[in-house]
């Protein structure tokens, strides 16, 4: 009979779990179901911003539609793939740079010298700044007449020339990129701070007893140690990058050299006024954005389950 | 819907920068009214609105919106798909009536035919489906600037092709440089991927006779001989004669480099023409203004209309206060203060022929013409579809202007993308 006493003990923590829970997966549902659910439903529409109520159903036209000989819909639409991949190409390139900046920062962080206390907070401003206000604020700094970007390289000597940042084919995304980097580096040395300091002292002594060199330490100790908390960071700032939006929106506005998913899917929605459109790309958006984390933590299950053997 | 309300609704409390003029009277209503902020449009507009205010006890709360008009009619479609009583005198373009108008009032038993003294293309352009929904405010057509004392110095004249523009402006930035002036450059403009840049791009088309976009019937016209030399030639111009930086540009930063003295011509609305006039401006009497060149001999001076009308919110809670504000700022005496203050150009044709007016503005009279006869944008025959018709059009504007795309083949391609557009009717 001890079973069935062990199961009712657990039965009754579910029920408190769920009751637990039940106000959050409400709020959820609220704030993140519905407005899914809803973007879902108008992909299948026709419906424009003007008028919401008076709608008919297309089927998969806003995603692909064959008429007269050619095909149409977002998935037809050349600007959409180059959105896709220039957000891809902007989350691989800035995550990459931001978790080899934040990994030097928080190591150098995670030393003791003074004025420790100080520098851990200071490094967060880029990071407090709302981005709108740091966008804008890039955006005159990168200007290529009277911004001071170009003065400081020209006064070096690095270019002869000002440079367009914002404007070159060549050089916006690139501008897109970097101001990112400045912003998010912080976040990321934070993350990895954290995990730096939960580590074990011992393998260090150990390790300083055999003389083994830092370099090699670091490989070999320290990285297989905090990559559970890398891959988090990694994943979240990964997320973050892939619905970008504000930063390429106040530095380039719509153009098509960096106009990221997100970007594309509000240009269909509000310029455009096309409801359909938009919620197609927006739904094509969160499955792209699905995808690509499902691919990342399977990835990450599978190199974690390695290093445990 | 709700929720997207809310914030902008938030947003614009941030945004509203002024509040009313003298203590708020009890009886009177507030207004409040969205104004451009494009140099000192704000200013002037709130100096109206506050006499207006004082003569009718009421008070107003003048709202800045974007620079952008691309911006501007975004946050406008936002706030008013949300049935939204935030703003009750909207500022609107000439483009937006067949956009926006079903969210508008009827002015026309609100100003008492007073719409009949403005030009009659701009009245008739703001009435849909037999609804004046906007009054007209004021007037605007693509100018070109010129610095006249580097033009006098350099023995060169004003340019009367785009051709020559390209000549004169190459030759004058080469002299200067030569001189040790290595900021100066020949030409600025609005380059940006925006609506500006519809209207630059229009300009060049037209003056090649190469018409606009989409003619009247709704056919698309664009890939024709006078838009592939016009675009030809504009293919020549950045890092020659224009920094690459243009295709980043829209209105105040082309001002901002040709205001500070680094640019032989800009192409601008003639609100700078004040502006490059002002006290503290560093080209103050070393400025020219024109009729944009011709597209060689047979080509015409034309410039793109543009121009702001003043229009009520249907979810106003006062609406017969908001077209009296409309009504007095669209008024002969207020087109008149703003005209020589600011140099807006009136929508009302007698007051070209004012002396005060044209004491202020000497180009008004000689511009006359050009502002009449200005090349619309396709916004009529391409209706609600009109964002994405310029859309593509700038987007196929600013691949020439960047090199990316040689203009023949932008040009089929803009062809073939607008024919798939219409697939359906516009």
């Amino acid at each position: 009979m001890a079973k069935p006493v062990s199961s009712e003990l657990t039965r009754a923590r579910v029920r408190s779990a769920w009751i637990f829970l039940a106000p959050m997966l409400g709020v959820l549902a609220l704030v993140a179901g519905w407005p899914l659910i809803r973007t879902i439903f108008f992909s299948f529409t026709d419906a424009t911003l003007a008028n919401l109520t008076d709608y008919r159903f297309i089927g998969f036209d806003n995603f692909l539609e064959y008429y007269e000989g050619e095909w149409y819909g977002v998935m037809a639409d050349p600007t959409w793939w180059r959105a896709v991949y220039n957000t891809v190409w902007f989350t691989v390139v800035s995550v990459s740079i931001e978790l080899v900046l934040g990994m030097i920062v928080a190591l150098t962080l995670n030393t003791a010298f003074p004025g420790r206390g100080m520098l851990r907070a200071a490094i967060l401003i880029p990071w407090a700044i709302p981005t709108i206000v740091s966008a804008k604020m890039w955006g005159w700094m990168l200007h290529d007449q009277f911004g001071v970007l170009n003065d400081i390289l020209m006064t070096l000597g690095i270019i002869s020339a000002p440079v367009a940042w914002t404007a070159s084919p060549e050089t916006a995304l690139w501008a897109v990129v970097m101001v990112d980097v400045w912003k998010t580096t912080p976040f990321m040395a934070l993350l990895i701070l954290a995990a730096l300091q939960m580590l074990p002292s011992d393998c260090y002594e150990a390790a300083k007893v055999d003389g083994i060199h830092p370099v090699k330490v670091f490989f070999k100790v320290t990285l297989p140690l905090i990559k559970p908390a890398l891959m988090v960071a990694i994943i979240f700032r990964g997320l973050d990058a892939l619905r970008i939006f504000d930063l390429v929106y106040v530095l380039t506005s719509s153009a098509r050299d960096t106009m990221s998913m997100s970007v594309y899917a509000r240009q269909q929605l509000v310029d455009f006024q096309d409801v359909g459109a938009g919620s197609a790309a927006s739904t094509l958006l969160f499955m792209i954005i699905a995808v690509l984390v499902l691919i990342t933590i399977m990835t990450a299950r599978v190199r974690l389950g390695e290093d445990e053997r | 819907m709700k929720l997207s309300s809310l914030m902008i609704r938030a947003s614009l409390v941030a945004l509203a920068t002024t509040g009313l003029a003298g203590p708020a009277a009890a009886q009177g209503v507030n207004i409040s009214i969205s104004c451009g902020a494009v140099g000192q449009e704000l200013e002037i507009c709130r100096q109206g609105a506050e006499a207006w205010a004082q003569e009718t006890r009421n008070t107003v709360t003048v709202v800045s919106t974007p620079n952008s008009s691309t911006e501007r009619l975004a946050l406008y479609q936002q706030l008013l798909a949300a049935g939204a009583g935030d703003i009750d005198v909207f500022q609107i373009d000439v483009i937006w009536p067949g956009i926006l108008g079903q969210h508008f009032i009827d002015l026309s038993a609100h100003v008492n035919g007073a719409e009949a003294e403005h030009f009659e293309a701009i009245v008739e352009n703001n009435t849909v489906d037999g609804r004046l929904v906007a009054m007209p405010w004021f007037i605007d057509a693509g100018l070109l600037y010129y610095r006249s004392d580097l033009l006098e110095k350099h023995g060169a004249s004003v340019p009367r092709s785009w051709q020559e523009l390209t000549e004169t402006a190459r030759m004058v930035q080469e002299a200067e440089r030569a001189d040790g002036n290595d900021q100066m450059w020949g030409f600025v403009f609005q380059g940006r991927a925006y609506e500006g840049l519809t209207c630059n791009a229009l300009e060049w088309i037209d003056a090649f006779n190469g018409g606009a976009i989409v003619d009247a019937e709704g056919n698309v016209t664009v890939n024709n001989p006078g838009a592939v030399s016009a675009f030809e030639l504009a293919s020549t111009w950045v890092n020659e004669i224009a920094p690459e930086g243009v295709l980043n540009y829209a209105e105040e930063e082309a001002r901002g480099v040709f205001q500070s003295g680094n640019a032989v011509f800009m192409r601008n609305w003639p609100y700078a023409w004040a502006l490059a006039e002002s006290e503290e401006s560093a080209i103050r009497g070393k400025v020219g203004i024109a009729a944009l060149p011709r597209g060689g001999e047979d080509g015409k001076n034309t410039g793109t209309l543009g121009g702001w009308q003043l229009a009520v919110s249907q979810y106003s809670s006062n609406p017969e206060a908001a077209a009296d504000l409309v009504r007095y700022l669209t008024s002969r005496e207020e087109q008149k203060r703003r005209a020589i203050e600011a140099a807006y150009n009136p929508t009302i044709a007698a007051l070209y022929e004012d002396e005060e007016v044209l004491a202020a503005n000497p180009f008004f009279g000689e511009l006359y013409e050009t502002f009449v006869n200005a090349v619309a944008r396709p916004s009529r025959p391409t209706g609600a579809s009109y964002n994405r018709v310029s859309n593509e059009f700038w987007n196929a504007a600013h691949d020439v202007l960047s090199g990316r795309a040689e203009p023949q083949d932008a040009l089929a391609r803009l062809e073939n993308d607008l024919r798939r557009m219409s697939r359906r009717g516009w």
